[in-house]
């Protein structure tokens, strides 16, 4: 993938702890899915998340049996958690996609160890995500509906709606996340096959590596693929995001009619995701003693996206207030003074806390260094990013044009448990994916090594 | 396909540095059917052994070709022809609205033929190849490298080869059963 050398600068941590060899790469990796005992810690803690996952199934169901009237959702504010917590969980999914296709046409070499757990996050983010607008529509078993295809009824769906763009921006970006996800994966399973002891294990993983043997041949048209398809996913990644602010922009409502929704909303995807995956890496490299690959380089690297996206997010924000008063729009200016001083003011000034105040604490080195710092800022961004969700959707929403229209959101029980499981059913497939899949590129690491370079 | 008891002759080698400079030593002395095993790609290692086909870029731009096109007429026949409806008076073939769709059939489709052109011209799935047959190679996953002649070359020979392949500092050289 990258045919530069790693630059090992004095001043910077570097990509892998010298003294590696393929070798040796490849038996730290593979040993974690492949001789490592099942740990406690490992139990417990899938545990949980399955747990939760059994909690949103729980929730889900009593869902399809009464309808969504159990949620807080009225009219005015029809759209609630269920938008809210699918616009956050696809945001969190685009750190994924940047990391593995925009940073690798960029050639930074350093994504190679982070890409593949970050774009299993990305699958299973998306996954997340596709639960809410699937059982926000009423009536699920009718989902299909979304999709054009030729039926008695003489119907077909509407392409001028950014709802239907929608339903095609996420499926394509669920699809081909998975793709490159699984096409990266080929050669590590085929890494796994060879070097698995267990009869099932091989048979399983062979079966999965459907046959690589790291052919000259194969992996030139390998990589033409993966090249592709990292320049296909890039503008995707940001397509999806943008399709998503659609949703929103397009429509009337005073504060979500504003041109400059889609590169916010990007801004903050990639803002929320990098905090997922410093929440992920660091957890990770500490309990499966992967600091050699996930160094501190990584995590300043990630912390300083995230200061760069979360300056255009503030910038977002202050574009917004700005318009809202420059615009001399009354109903434009009211969302402002709403935000502020309305209802839900409280949670305007913990979103600016914790996604603008907060989050400038990533200007000090030290920080930027610290693995629990990060983890604690990142928990924080998150949140922010959830919030900010919740202001655009709900805040908006609850005081629109007339005030005989205005109301307030209440979110249920069932709201809350829905929301917590998904966290429980994200976490409990990475749970998974560590256990039974290598969660870092065995073959990109190698590329990496010194001894990978090779002069004509 | 007429079927040899021997498949070919494997070489492995401890470095990617010496398998380049095999291939291209084997490749220049005439040697036509041979391929090269690795655990990582190698820049210039498919050139190396004459490999210069790669159709994987035209197979995706077809894909995108299609899927742009059927993605956008789908549209414009939906909604101009079979089921026109007055949307916001939009007229019924609003171009603009369709791009979005269009777009992401493009990639859709584009990105499903770079995996799948990918997998099909290397030939896979392929649960059975002879150089599994190699004992040794299962560390082609892991930090050796091979390389093969096979014996369909017209300048096979199965003892001039293998003392060609000892020369360019092939070890633990072997023939491959088929």
């Amino acid at each position: 993938m990258s045919d530069e050398p790693v630059a090992i600068r004095s001043d910077r941590a570097p990509v892998i702890e010298p003294g590696h060899t393929f070798a040796t790469v490849t038996d730290k990796i593979s040993s974690i899915v492949l001789t490592r005992p099942t740990s406690t810690g490992w139990l417990v803690g899938f545990g949980i998340s399955f747990l939760l996952t059994m909690m949103m199934l729980y929730a889900i169901g009593y869902l399809f049996v009464r309808g969504i009237g159990i949620w807080g959702v009225t009219i005015p504010i029809g759209w609630g958690f269920a938008i809210v917590n699918f616009v956050w969980w696809i945001g969190i999914g685009h750190a994924g996609t940047l990391i593995s296709a925009i940073l690798l046409l960029l050639r930074q070499s350093w994504r190679n160890s982070i890409n593949r757990f970050a774009e299993a996050m990305t699958l299973f983010a998306v996954s997340c995500a596709g639960v809410f607008p699937l059982i926000h529509v009423g009536r699920p078993w009718l989902a299909y509906w979304l999709f054009p295809y030729p039926n008695t009824m003489n119907y077909w769906p509407q392409f001028r709606s950014p709802l239907v763009w929608d339903v095609f921006a996420v499926s394509t970006y669920a699809t081909i996340s998975l793709v490159f996800w699984f096409i990266g994966l080929i050669p590590d399973l085929a890494t796994l096959r060879d070097r698995s002891e267990n009869h099932w294990a091989r048979i399983i993983y062979g079966m999965l590596a459907m046959g690589w043997r790291g052919s000259a041949r194969h992996w030139h048209r390998y990589e033409t693929a993966y090249l592709l398809l990292a320049g296909l996913a890039t503008p995707l990644v940001l397509s999806v995001h943008t399709v998503v602010s659609f949703d929103f922009a397009i429509g009337i409502v005073p504060g979500w009619h504003t041109t400059i929704f889609p590169p916010y909303f990007v801004a903050g995807a990639i803002y929320s995701g990098f905090a997922m995956v410093l929440m992920l890496a660091i957890p990770i490299r500490k309990f499966y003693g992967l600091e050699d690959f996930i160094t501190e380089r990584h995590l300043q690297n990630s912390a300083k996206v995230m200061l760069a996206t979360g300056l255009i997010v503030g910038y977002g924000y202050i574009m917004e207030a700005f318009m809202g008063w420059y615009s001399g729009n009354r109903y434009e200016a009211f969302t402002l003074w709403n935000r502020l001083h309305g209802p839900y003011a409280f949670w305007y000034y913990m979103l600016l806390t914790c996604n603008l105040v907060i989050p400038q604490l990533l200007w000090i080195r030290k920080l930027r260094t610290s693995p629990v710092a990060l983890f604690l800022l990142s928990a924080v961004i998150l949140v922010g990013m959830w919030l900010e969700r919740f202001i655009i959707v709900v805040v908006s929403l609850s005081r629109d044009f007339q005030n005989s229209s205005w109301g307030m959101y209440y979110p249920t029980r069932w709201d809350w448990m829905t929301f917590i499981g998904t966290i429980g059913m994200f976490l409990a497939a990475m749970f998974l994916f560590c256990r039974i899949l290598p969660m870092i590129s065995i073959f990109e690491m190698r590329t990496l090594l010194p001894e990978a370079e090779v002069k004509e | 396909m007429k079927r040899t008891p021997v498949y070919g002759l494997m070489a492995e080698f401890d470095s990617a540095q010496s398998l380049v400079d095999a291939a291209h030593k084997t490749h220049a002395a005439g040697y036509q059917k041979i391929d090269a095993y690795s655990p990582f790609p190698i820049e210039g290692l498919a050139e190396a052994i004459g490999f210069t086909r790669n159709r994987v870029p035209l197979v995706v731009l077809i894909g995108g070709l299609v899927g742009g096109l059927s993605g956008y007429l789908m549209q414009y026949w939906i909604s101009a022809v079979s089921y026109p409806i007055n949307v916001g008076g939009k007229p019924p073939h609003s171009w603009p609205a369709f791009i979005v769709v269009t777009f992401e059939m493009t990639i859709l489709f584009a990105g499903l033929s770079a995996v799948f052109g990918m997998l099909a011209l290397n030939g896979l799935p392929m649960p059975y190849h002879p150089v599994f047959n190699v004992p040794r190679f299962a560390f082609a996953t892991k930090d050796r490298f091979f390389l093969i002649v096979f014996s369909s070359d017209p300048k096979y020979d199965a003892s001039e080869t293998r003392r060609f392949l000892e020369s360019v500092g092939g070890r633990f050289i072997s023939e491959v059963p088929s």
